[in-house]
């Protein structure tokens, strides 16, 4: 009899014991629920994959990874603000998409629902041609172009993308005419510029890093070079201002408590600033930024009106 | 190390234990509408972070391949694929359960199964680095015209009604438009909807349009679901090896087809089996028993599906570009645990990818065993059970399996609603698999389609891109011959007939 007073006992005290400590506990003292809005073994998925270590050890919880795909991620976005404020939810977020897809139509969100907590990282945009390639400088490529408009052609990841964006840009500043094919995400992309179904390929610099070995970047859209590829200058040193790429952050339900939206924003720049963190995802070509939670608003009211220029340059909103 | 060293790596008792586990829960898992070899994989990354890349690989190789197997299961007793590599695996595994042959299928579907992940694997281990070419050889107007080769399926798989299916098909290709388009991100067919946005999914859509019709009819009528003999028979795998063995050309084309298509990035095991079931059909002398209960179309498609495992990693080991969706998860689980692809990785670090691909075909090898007794298991809850239990679980997991594919109640509305019109439209005389191809190959097509136009346009040569490339033209050939030779033959008998009454 007393054995089983205890079997009862015993958990019921647990049970208690949790509770109260829950009230004065840290956050996070759950695993968190990491919602990514595309598939996996995409660029957001493993950009993910490679927080996870990092928070299990820094803070001790982890971060379970799922996926909800559908309409560019609109899908998920959409049902972003219905999930429960308590902390434990959140999602990935990427731009442009969430700038560029509610201003071409009804998407069932607006970018300003979207509670942003941090940019942490950007896959800078690149011109990226086969090791091969008759273009060995950017200027080849843009000489080329100029005597055969419209020939060219370029493949990339999807229409109002960051991709996207970048060519349309590109073309004005450079005053050459290029086709622009769009590919179902990045993977498809760079299979077409391999077997030769186009002529060059406006990728990201993680591209260069992943196929090192068969193809060439041809100019980055960065500030700086990137680390890992020091030979390969940025569009601003050969003259043109471009310097751009899909940002990927995280954002909460609308209903998050302000003070875990701040908390979550400082976890997430502690593993952004380690060292170990930062040497893997340069090597992966993805390069760090650190947007906070307090920086956002800055930060998305200057790409917002870029973007959204851009966009109408392409033609993908009225 | 030479290959032997390698072989003896993988045969470690506890890579040997991983593959073992691996095929043990690919199968379950595959088994379960809804599940697929992607989810199963995705599942696993954070397991595999600690492990060695060659153990990972196994275990992740491992669960993919029990996987593509295990949906012949629900394919063959339920008349739902489990996963859509099974989806032909339906058109005569079905029939074979419902007049009494469901064990003998399920033999079948683990001997082919065993062969053709064989094959694919030993592709894999001799000729990867050459055959990861044909992953680039396949162009936009390449898969253009393979999305239109597999629809002419159809014609085959509507016999007697042409019209109706022809009907199905467009209506699938309908359906596959809905949404935000995957190219051009227009937004078309949501009617202002929300839930629409995301599309039609097509694991959800098959699971609707396969399954719902099924447990509806089991409910409104009185027989047993499967036909049973009272007398065990246990696995009849005498029998099965006999069958096998008298089909072997059929097993060996349709696993190299499996191999091939499995290496073509924007080609999956449904696709693969498709191709190798109409290949097997024409073929064969006896058509009019496909569609029927032919074993040899279980067969095809099994032993088709599974050697898309192997020739998938093709192009993801030597290309780094994934031959198939589980492989994308593969392959972002090695990029993390910092594993660079390519063709180095053949040369230099042998110790990964051989290990990984013994590792691969042991456990192919293990799926025999483990597989006929999960399979006697799987056949004898489902003749066994009673009804009033049969539909309420089967029911449950449909719900559940659609659900869990991106964690979305809207795809289990959908579900149910294409479940419903699927079944009034089976009364009608229309079938669902037209639809499936058609909601399958429509966005494969369209978007082939889009992307040849485009850069036929900028080169000033449209009608080179569409009708001058070797490939190209050689998948159109087989077009023209499966549209035709049935026409062909049929003409050539009536003269043969006049000829002889004369």
């Amino acid at each position: 009899m007393l054995t089983f007073k205890r079997l009862i006992l015993a958990p019921l005290c647990a049970v208690l014991l949790m509770l109260s400590a829950g009230a004065i506990a840290e956050y996070p003292e759950k695993p968190i629920s990491y919602v990514i809005p595309f598939g996996p073994g995409g660029e957001s998925d493993i950009t993910a994959r490679h927080q996870q270590p990092f928070f299990k050890n820094k803070f001790g919880q982890d971060l379970v990874i799922s996926y909800k795909p559908g309409g560019g991620g609109a899908v998920g976005w959409a049902q972003l603000n219905e999930m429960p404020g308590d902390g434990y939810n959140i999602m990935g977020v990427n731009l442009p998409h969430i700038i560029v897809k509610p201003l071409q139509k009804d998407v069932g969100f607006k970018t300003s629902d979207l509670a942003l907590i941090y940019m942490f990282h950007y896959t800078p945009d690149a011109v990226v041609v086969k090791a091969d390639s008759q273009f060995k400088t950017l200027k080849d490529m843009i000489d080329y172009a100029k005597k055969n408009p419209g020939k060219l052609t370029f493949s990339g990841s999807g229409k109002g993308t960051a991709n996207h964006l970048a060519q349309v840009t590109f073309d004005k500043l450079a005053g050459i005419k290029t086709t622009y094919v769009a590919f179902k995400g990045t993977g498809a992309s760079v299979t077409a510029l391999l077997g030769k179904q186009v002529g060059a390929q406006w990728g990201y610099t993680s591209v260069g890093a992943k196929h090192s070995d068969k193809v060439r970047l041809l100019a980055v859209a960065m500030e700086q070079r990137h680390p890992r590829f020091p030979d390969v200058p940025t569009f601003k040193e050969l003259g043109f201002d471009i310097v751009s790429g899909a940002y990927r952050g995280i954002a909460m339900p609308s209903s998050t408590p302000e003070e875990v939206r701040v908390k979550l924003s400082a976890m997430i720049g502690r593993i952004n600033a380690d060292g170990e963190f930062k040497k893997r995802m340069e090597n992966d070509g993805f390069a760090l930024v650190d947007v906070d939670y307090k920086g956002m608003k800055a930060f998305m009211d200057e790409k917002k009106a870029g973007y959204a220029a851009a966009a109408k340059e392409a033609g993908v909103i009225k | 190390m030479d290959s032997l060293a390698y072989l003896l790596a993988a045969l470690t008792p506890y890579h040997i234990a991983l593959a073992i586990g691996g095929v043990v829960a690919g199968t379950v898992v595959g088994s379960l509408p809804g599940l697929t070899a992607t989810m199963a994989v995705a599942v696993l990354i954070p397991i595999t972070f600690s492990m060695e890349p060659a153990s990972a690989l196994i275990l992740m190789g491992a669960i993919y391949t029990g996987a593509i197997y295990g949906g012949a299961y629900a394919a063959i007793l339920l008349n739902t694929p489990g996963t859509p590599s099974a989806i032909a695996t339906t058109f005569d595994g079905y029939p074979m359960a419902k007049r009494g042959d469901g064990d003998l299928a399920i033999t079948l579907a683990c001997i082919a199964s065993v062969c053709g992940g064989l094959v694919g694997a030993l592709f894999l281990l001799f000729l990867a680095p050459p055959l990861a070419n044909v992953a680039l050889a396949f162009g936009p107007v390449e898969y253009f015209w393979l999305a239109i080769l597999g629809l002419t399926l159809i014609s085959a798989l509507s016999q007697g009604n042409l019209l109706k299916g022809l009907i199905g098909a467009c209506f699938g290709l309908l359906l596959s438009c809905i949404g935000v388009a995957e190219i051009s991100a227009d937004v078309r067919l949501t009617f202002g909807s929300h839930t629409l946005l995301g599309g039609i999914e097509v694991v959800s859509a098959l699971i609707g349009l396969y399954c719902i019709p099924v447990l509806i009819d089991l409910v409104a009528t009185p027989d047993r679901h499967l036909e049973v003999e009272d007398v065990s028979r246990g696995f009849r795998l005498r029998e099965a090896l006999g069958i096998s063995w008298r089909s072997k050309f059929n097993l060996a084309r349709s696993s190299v087809l499996g191999t091939l298509v499995g290496i073509l990035p924007g080609a999956g095991g449904s696709i693969a089996g498709l191709v190798a079931y109409s290949e097997a059909r024409r073929a064969s002398k006896q058509q009019r028993h496909f569609g029927h209960g032919a074993p040899e179309g279980v067969q095809a498609t099994e032993s088709a599906n599974n050697a898309t495992v192997g020739g998938g990693f093709i192009p993801t080991l030597v290309l780094g570009i994934p031959g198939t969706p589980p492989d994308a998860v593969i392959l972002g689980a090695l990029l993390i645990q910092g594993v660079r692809t390519g063709p180095n990785l053949f040369t230099e670090h042998g110790s990964i990818v051989y290990v990984f691909i013994w590792g691969l075909l042991i456990a192919t090898v293990l799926m025999l065993p483990t597989g006929l007794f999960i399979g006697r298991y799987a056949y004898r809850f489902i003749v066994t059970v009673p009804k009033a239990l049969l539909v309420p679980t089967v029911a449950f997991m449909t719900l559940i399996g659609t659900y869990a594919i991106r964690n979305s109640v809207s795809d289990v509305v959908i579900m149910i609603v294409l479940g419903v019109v699927g079944w009034i439209l089976g009364r009608l005389g229309f079938s669902a698999s037209p639809i499936v191809l058609g909601l399958i190959l429509g966005s494969i097509a369209e978007q082939g389609f889009v992307q040849g136009w485009i850069i036929g346009a900028a080169a000033d040569n449209l009608w080179g891109e569409f009708f001058g490339r070797p490939i190209a033209m050689a998948i159109f050939a087989f077009i023209l011959l499966s549209l035709f030779s049935p026409l062909l033959l049929s003409r050539f008998r009536v003269k043969r007939e006049i000829a002889g009454a004369d």
